[in-house]
């Protein structure tokens, strides 16, 4: 050919012009932007970013500092329980449902409809019912009940569980419409099967239809994982973070260092940190998704 | 137990056919009330109104004057109805030195929500198009950094988009807000695009292109025509999302452009005055109407949104 071939680069032109949006967004906010963060938590800067190299100094202060202990304690304790609650709630309601019911639609849209509230409104309101002096404790006593003590905001032994009733009625709506998806994937011949086998149904759920619901779990525990790491809002509504420092949790702890206390440094820390945590849930995750090539799940 | 009756009483629909098939059990007289539908409703019943009762409370809280408040329980209807907790919330409720009300940030969050969902919209199905369509070298590679940033916690990179954002000199602003839902609406949206986009048949795509169409004109002509029921799942998805958005409100702006969520919490949560119950719960209420009517309205699509922005998301 004569004429010289076009250059690699300009091929496909507008597609690669329309993709800079994508590109920028991916290599200099997420990849850069990450990098930068766990690069400075190694400084000790303060009001601005400043390239003072201190190693592993903010780390040290870190995990000496009680706020942040107390973070990552109620982390665990809410992350876990949230786990297991929604998951099982989640299941069962979807199980229930998936009995070939009347109203489907109608049950369905009140489980779920909490789901499309904010954390702020869904924290205020379950404030407002929590509330001692008018609110579930107040019921139950005015109807008999006088020793009845439910005061979780305003108890640090037990926020963390007031936090959880909220972060529950607000989430497993959407742990039910997954579940329910999954259930829908199952083959019909396989109930059928079990029915001739005179496999009771309850044996059936745990043996047979959960086992095969595998990716649907796993795909689910992700998202609630990613989902309790990231909480905050609900915190900073329901409790600001209270009584005390009770209910603090480490997102709340990273934006207060970084934007109330002047003390970068330790935000780029901790949020290193938190992070971390998501890693060590995500890697094994990709690896057993993503792993074996050309392998979907429902 | 419910479970022993469960399996022979499944087919409620095909009672005729499943009773065939029931074997030697026989067929029991299918009675509404059976034992298991008197348990499953039952069940179903009791959890709903659980998941209904903060809406109930938030509703008859608003609609109750203080005095009745402090008397009564929280889950008594109003004896007197008011609106003026509703009047309050929106016009004259106060945050700080400002006296007008959740009014303010409702008008902020529009002006917020709407550029952010056109913008986000608008990169990411341009996104997805290119991934689906015109794949160039190294495509999936930025895709699979994309993709992988959405599980990245948002507080790892808040204070280097704040850096970005105050070079650029748009710290602060709705313009910088908007740049900032953009980008972190892109991950969800251009996977649930670029999956679309993948499922509109080749043959299409290649008789466009025999007939000289490019990148735009087969964007504009043929997939955007062909995926508007995407677009709308994209827009109730972003709308609910941009909407109870929190977090980015309160770092990338200032008080006076603070997002409905942000000005709502800090009007119930201000430790000034007294507390005035009724007006919060008309706040909150109004706060969280929007997305609530989204969500009725949009049903279906809305349980689509959050199914794509789910698996794999």
């Amino acid at each position: 050919m004569p004429s010289a071939r076009p250059s690699q680069l300009f091929r496909n032109l507008n597609a690669k012009i329309a993709s800079i949006p994508m590109i920028l967004t991916a290599v200099v906010v997420f990849l850069g932007g990450t990098i930068w963060t766990v690069v400075y938590s190694f400084t000790n800067s303060k009001l601005l970013p400043r390239m003072r190299w201190v190693g592993f100094d903010q780390y040290e202060r870190l995990w000496s500092t009680n706020r942040w202990l107390i973070s990552i304690e109620n982390l665990m304790i809410f992350g876990v329980l949230v786990l297991i609650f929604s998951l099982v709630i989640g299941f069962l309601l979807a199980a229930l449902l998936d009995q070939k019911i009347r109203f489907e639609d109608t049950f369905r849209t009140i489980f779920l409809y909490p789901f499309a509230l904010s954390f702020i409104v869904t924290g205020l309101v379950w404030q407002w019912l929590l509330n001692p002096d008018f609110g579930i404790q107040s019921v139950v006593r005015s109807l008999g009940f006088e020793g009845f003590n439910f005061d979780p905001l305003y108890n640090a032994d037990i926020v963390i569980y007031g936090i959880l009733i909220a972060a529950l009625w607000q989430g497993t709506g959407l742990v039910m419409c997954l579940m329910l998806a999954g259930l829908r994937g199952i083959d019909e011949d396989i109930w059928k099967a079990a029915r001739v086998d005179g496999i009771p149904i309850w044996k059936t759920y745990l043996f047979i239809v959960i086992p095969m619901m595998r990716p649907v779990f796993i795909t689910t525990l992700v998202i609630i994982t990613s989902g309790i790491v990231k909480v905050y809002d609900l915190v900073v509504a329901q409790t600001g973070g209270g009584p005390g420092i009770a209910s603090e949790v480490p997102a709340k702890y990273v934006y207060d260092m970084m934007f109330l206390s002047q003390n970068l440094g330790q935000g780029f820390a901790a949020s290193t940190m938190m992070l971390l945590t998501v890693i060590i849930v995500i890697v094994p995750w990709a690896y057993l998704e993503f792993g074996g090539k050309g392998k979907r799940h429902g | 137990m419910a479970e022993a009756g469960l399996i022979d009483h499944t087919d409620a629909a095909a009672g005729i056919r499943s009773r065939a098939l029931e074997g030697p059990r026989g067929a029991r007289p299918r009675r509404v009330l059976s034992r298991r539908n008197i348990i499953l409703y039952g069940t179903l019943f009791v959890v709903a109104v659980y998941y209904l009762l903060p809406l109930y409370v938030m509703i008859v809280t608003s609609l109750k004057g203080m005095p009745e408040i402090r008397l009564g329980n929280v889950f008594s209807p109003p004896v007197e109805i008011t609106f003026e907790p509703w009047v309050k919330a929106w016009a004259t409720a106060c945050t700080g030195l400002n006296c007008d009300g959740l009014s303010r940030g409702f008008w902020n969050s529009v002006r917020i929500t709407i550029p952010s969902v056109v913008l986000s919209i608008a990169i990411a199905s341009v996104n997805g198009y290119a991934l689906a369509n015109w794949r160039f070298k190294g495509a999936n590679l930025f895709f699979t950094i994309l993709i992988v940033g959405a599980f990245i916690p948002y507080q790892v990179m808040l204070y280097p988009i704040v850096i970005i954002l105050r070079e650029m000199g748009i710290y602060g602003t709705l313009t910088g807000l908007v740049l900032v839902h953009s980008i972190f609406g892109m991950p969800i949206l251009t996977l649930l695009f670029r999956n679309y986009f993948t499922s509109v048949p080749e043959e299409l795509f290649k008789a466009a292109r025999v007939d000289g169409a490019g990148f735009w004109g087969i964007y504009f002509k043929i997939m955007l025509p062909m995926s508007l029921p995407i677009f709308v799942v994209a827009m109730i998805l972003q709308v609910t999302g941009i909407w109870n958005d929190f977090l980015f409100g309160v770092v990338y702006t200032k008080p006076d452009i603070y997002p409905m969520t942000v000005q709502l919490n800090n009007i119930v949560n201000s430790v000034q005055g007294v507390k005035e119950y009724n007006v919060n719960m008309a706040a909150t209420l109004l706060t969280g109407l929007v997305p609530l009517v989204v969500y009725f309205v949009s049903g279906k699509l809305f349980v689509r949104g959050i199914a794509a922005g789910a698996v794999k998301g």
